[in-house]
């Protein structure tokens, strides 16, 4: 059996990895309020069409989308790092490196389908109204 | 059980009896507890945690009390027990002391008594810290709560909205409600900072990241949620007394203003509070079900997921609470996809919960029987959640009592069950006692049966159309038989609550002590014997498993024969370990601090400060806010950054550890920078009210409005930005020669100083009572100002501090994090003044 105590070291690690993904859905979240809020408010009114503000939702959705799958990508290739298998709960280096890489990917998954939610509002709703 | 290749064991040997019994001594006599009228002088985790705690009970106790005054009244139509003024501050008091007397404050108490035996530590990094949110808590609680004795409690809903609260409300009940929270909200960020800080550096050696028990893990999310969920709020409050004691129209329409960034703000706070006092709960969930089911969580990694998920959606739904107010539809349709999303990692954990039980073979305690009961009645309340999530239906449900008939099913079936649950499991862990399995049984089925008859009937009351906060019906309504069933049930609930108390304060001198474990748990705070020493834990174990008590072969023996680090307290003080985020490797031997009345005189103080500026009495709330500031100082001068005797200390096992460390590696600097994220998210919610005024309202700011006079503010922003360079400066030549540091702190202070007083000229001739845009702009730069002044003090600090050699090149705590500091007062003034002088012309 491969030696898996190994891992990288402590000092390689960041826990701020598993804030990336919800944080780009927050980011996304408040950058498609804003931009609808200040289109319904300043560019046209109550009544008017959310026109190009759509096409910038749908933009903003495919970068925060775009980042979230880089970051799954990144938890996933962690969460495979050499041979052990969940549930990550040894006292070593490797399955702290697993576990952080494992739910760094989970939290990459719900915050993918939070923004294709969210997103998805400017699929159906075309007015301000 | 595998673990890293050198990892470390405890000692072989034991140490010889007599040693053993010399070391126990040494550590009792270090951590023993004041005693007659000194014992509240006590800043432990073991005597604060319990006092909070019982406090957190007792308030929970009187909101209960009102409310069945409230059902009283409610029982049948026309009633007329209490009027509608007085009926007005039982239903603000009720929602106000839950959520923030009882609900939040009852976790960060808890946890402060518990999650240093869960960590085997022996106390959190910031014992005064704790003992003066409690006695603030105390305080600021008992002078809301008391109010209502003089009539002259809040009455306008726990979320206070302007214009009621603004135009409407007579007297005093609206600035106690703000100034008294307020008041406490600085204690719960305290707690937060305490929390924070325990988890991530107060971990026994070894517990690497993936190990800690899911309570942490859920600690350190709510933590982190109070940091940026309560700081809005606290921006709020301030918008609001400002407005109310010295008329800065912020939610006046008539001047510009807009009542609906109260609401924002109010919710933004508001959303992940639920959450914040949710979570909690289910971390006590998450620490029972592993106990009864025998067996370890089924899905760690898929709970943490839940955790950190809740956490981050959680911040993204305030807008659901006023899908009413006539915000563009699309912005409501946003805010809805969000409040459903936020059902899946709430989801998750529960479907964890259910597949442990479900694995292991489970005991019926009481404990679990009141985990089982939250389970169904949360489930309840979540499913009408994910209705009122969805904006046709909420439109019609707002405001009526099927909201009340949810948020009381989420709220009990999702925090007080669990929490009654848990005050069954831990118990013993207090006084070495069970409380009466008996007693819990019918406790638990009064709660459970009074709960279903009080609020299943409150859903069909709203929906036949009776709204929340009525002080009476008409008959004609029909609603008689559905109210009456409530104030049944009701008075059965309180009934349980009632047993649940006695319970608890029967004498119990003849009962035998719990034995050790008595659950058989796997978890740290288990090692505790029956009763348990102040000392929280005999020696820090190395930890190798999730579950060391189940996993770790001779480990209760070999904690209780000191074979791990730090058995001996040889210097006579109170010493626990610091470890690294990640891997938990040791990094610091901390010295923590011991009785003291500073944290308690400190409070009293900043009490008078709140409580004299209620009444508008501003020269003795000035004098009490000066006294609080030279008692912190005090604390701060005799008891922080002290310089120890040695470099190092032997803490056992073979390792020597630093006594003395600054920067990212210490405590303070960790705490530092965790308040002033707090204080920076609060700036960030007055920028946020300022860029709302502008899309709300169409002459906020626009190309006419007059330029603000360049001048002051370029020359404060200017001296700001060379006061942090000086500051930083500073911390790099103190570590060379006393002359740079003296020289480069004495440029800082002269341009802090200058800085201040420039940025206080800013706002020029500019009336803020006139408008909300003048308003804003002497907000923003009082705002940053304060901040300035506080770092000129705090640089002052230091150089008294090197001049009183408590600082050396060496020992470098205090200017290290006062840089910290300067990072965010730059920040904090270079947006102020971009968006004042610069957003204007931009139009």
């Amino acid at each position: 059996m491969i030696d898996d105590t190994q891992g990288p070291e402590e000092e390689t690690e960041s826990l701020w990895w598993l804030t990336v993904a919800p944080a780009a859905w927050v980011a996304h979240l408040l950058a498609s309020y804003a931009t609808v809020a200040v289109w319904c408010a300043k560019v046209t009114d109550r009544d008017g069409a959310l026109g190009d503000a759509r096409w910038m939702v749908a933009a903003y959705t495919a970068v925060a989308l775009a980042l979230i799958g880089w970051v799954a990508v990144h938890g996933f290739r962690r969460h495979r790092f050499g041979e052990g298998v969940r549930p990550h709960e040894l006292d070593t280096p490797g399955d702290r490196h697993r576990f952080l890489g494992f739910a760094t990917f989970l939290l990459a998954g719900v915050s993918a389908v939070a923004t294709v939610y969210v997103s998805l509002v400017v699929v159906f709703i075309g007015s301000c109204q | 059980m595998k673990t890293a290749k050198g990892d470390v064991e405890p000692l072989e040997e034991p140490f010889s009896e007599a040693l053993q019994e010399a070391q126990k001594q040494r550590l009792r006599a270090a951590w023993k507890t004041p005693t007659g009228w000194r014992y509240w002088s006590a800043v432990n985790n073991t005597e604060v945690g319990v006092w909070y705690t019982a406090t957190a009970f007792g308030f929970f106790l009187f909101g209960g009390l009102l409310a069945l005054v409230m059902r009283v009244q409610l029982a049948v139509p026309d009633n007329t027990l209490l009027d509608a003024n007085t009926y007005d501050q039982f239903f603000t008091l009720h929602g106000s002391v839950m959520m923030f007397l009882f609900a939040v404050p009852v976790f960060e108490a808890f946890s402060i008594m518990v999650l240093p035996e869960m960590l085997g530590a022996r106390d959190l990094p910031f014992p005064r810290l704790s003992s003066y949110g409690f006695w603030c808590y105390l305080i600021g609680g008992v002078f809301v709560c008391g109010s209502l004795f003089f009539g002259q409690a809040p009455m306008g809903g726990w979320f206070m909205y302007p214009p009621l609260t603004t135009q409407y409300t007579e007297g005093y009940g609206v600035d106690i409600w703000l100034l008294g929270l307020s008041f406490i909200e600085v204690a719960s960020i305290a707690a937060a900072v305490e929390l924070i800080v325990g988890v991530l550096k107060c971990r026994p050696p070894g517990m690497r990241i993936n190990l800690i028990p899911l309570y942490s893990w859920y600690i350190l999310v709510v933590a982190a949620m109070i940091l940026f969920a309560f700081p809005p709020l606290i921006a709020g409050d301030i918008l609001l007394e400002v407005e109310r004691a010295f008329d800065w129209p912020f939610f006046d329409p008539e001047r510009g203003g807009d009542p609906l960034l109260w609401q924002h703000l109010f919710w933004i706070f508001g959303h992940p509070e639920v959450y914040i006092v949710f979570l909690p709960s289910i971390a006590l969930v998450a620490m029972i079900v592993p106990t009864f089911a025998k067996t370890p969580m089924v899905g760690y990694g898929w709970v943490v997921l839940a955790a950190v998920g809740t956490g981050f959606l959680s911040f993204g739904l305030w807008i659901h609470h006023m899908f009413t107010t006539g915000l563009p539809g699309v912005s409501l349709a946003l805010f809805s996809a969000a409040s459903e999303a936020i059902a899946i990692p709430t989801g998750v954990q529960l479907f964890c919960f259910i597949a442990t039980l479900l694995v292991g073979r489970v005991k019926m305690k009481v404990p679990m029987l009141f985990v089982l009961g939250g389970f169904s009645t949360f489930i309840i309340g979540g499913l009408t959640g994910v209705m009122v999530a969805l904006v046709p239906f909420d439109l019609q449900a707002h405001d009526s009592y099927f909201v009340v008939g949810h948020l009381h099913s989420v709220l009990i079936g999702g925090t007080i069950f669990p929490i009654i649950g848990a005050a069954y499991y831990f118990f013993p862990l207090i006084g070495g006692k069970h409380l009466s399995e008996k007693l819990g049984r019918l406790s638990f089925w009064l709660m459970f049966v009074g709960f279903n008859v009080t609020f299943v009937p409150m859903h069909l009351t709203g929906l036949l159309g009776m709204p929340r906060r009525v002080f009476t019906y008409l008959e004609e309504l029909g609603l008689g038989a559905l109210n009456m069933a409530s104030t049944v049930g009701a008075f059965i609930l309180g009934l349980g609550v009632l047993v649940f108390v006695i319970d608890v304060f029967r004498p119990k001198k003849n009962q035998p002590y719990a034995k050790r474990n008595p659950w058989g748990a796997g978890t740290l705070e288990w090692l505790a014997p029956m009763p348990d020493e102040a000392w929280g834990v005999r020696s820090i174990p190395e930890i190798d498993s999730r579950y060391p008590l189940w996993d770790q072969p001779n480990f209760v023996r070999d904690v209780d024969e000191g074979r791990f680090y730090l058995p001996d307290a040889e210097e006579g003080l109170r010493e626990t370990l610091v470890t690294s985020p990640v891997d938990a490797q040791p990094i610091q031997c901390l010295r923590v601090a011991g009785p003291t009345w500073l944290a308690m005189i400190a409070a009293i103080f900043t009490g008078g400060l709140f409580i004299f500026s209620t009444f508008h009495m501003y020269t003795p709330a000035l004098i009490s806010g000066a006294l609080a500031f030279v008692t912190v100082v005090r604390w701060l001068w005799t008891g922080t950054a002290v310089i120890p005797e040695k470099k190092e200390k032997h803490v056992g096992l073979g390792l020597t550890l630093p006594l003395y460390r600054s920067g990212p590696k210490s405590v303070g600097w960790w705490g530092m920078l965790i308040m002033m994220l707090g204080d920076m998210t609060a700036f960030l919610a007055l920028i946020f009210g300022y860029f709302f005024y502008w899309t709300a309202d169409t002459d906020f700011v626009t190309a006419d409005t007059p330029a603000l006079d360049t001048l002051w503010p370029a020359v404060g922003a200017a001296a700001i930005v060379g006061s942090w360079l000086a500051t930083y400066a500073a911390k790099r030549l103190n570590r060379r020669t006393a002359a740079g540091f003296y020289g480069a702190i004495a440029v800082a202070l002269g341009l802090g100083a200058l800085g201040s007083w420039a940025l206080l000229r800013a706002p020029g001739a500019l009336d803020p009572t006139a408008h909300v845009y003048p308003a804003m702009v002497w907000l923003l730069f009082g705002w940053s100002a304060l901040h300035a002044i506080v770092g000129v003090i705090m640089q002052l600090y230091c150089l008294a501090r090197r001049i009183a050699r408590r600082m050396d090149g060496e020992h470098d705590i205090d200017i290290v994090n006062v840089t910290l500091y300067w990072h965010f007062v730059l920040v904090t003034v270079v947006i102020t003044t971009a968006v004042l002088l610069g957003f204007p012309r931009l139009l």
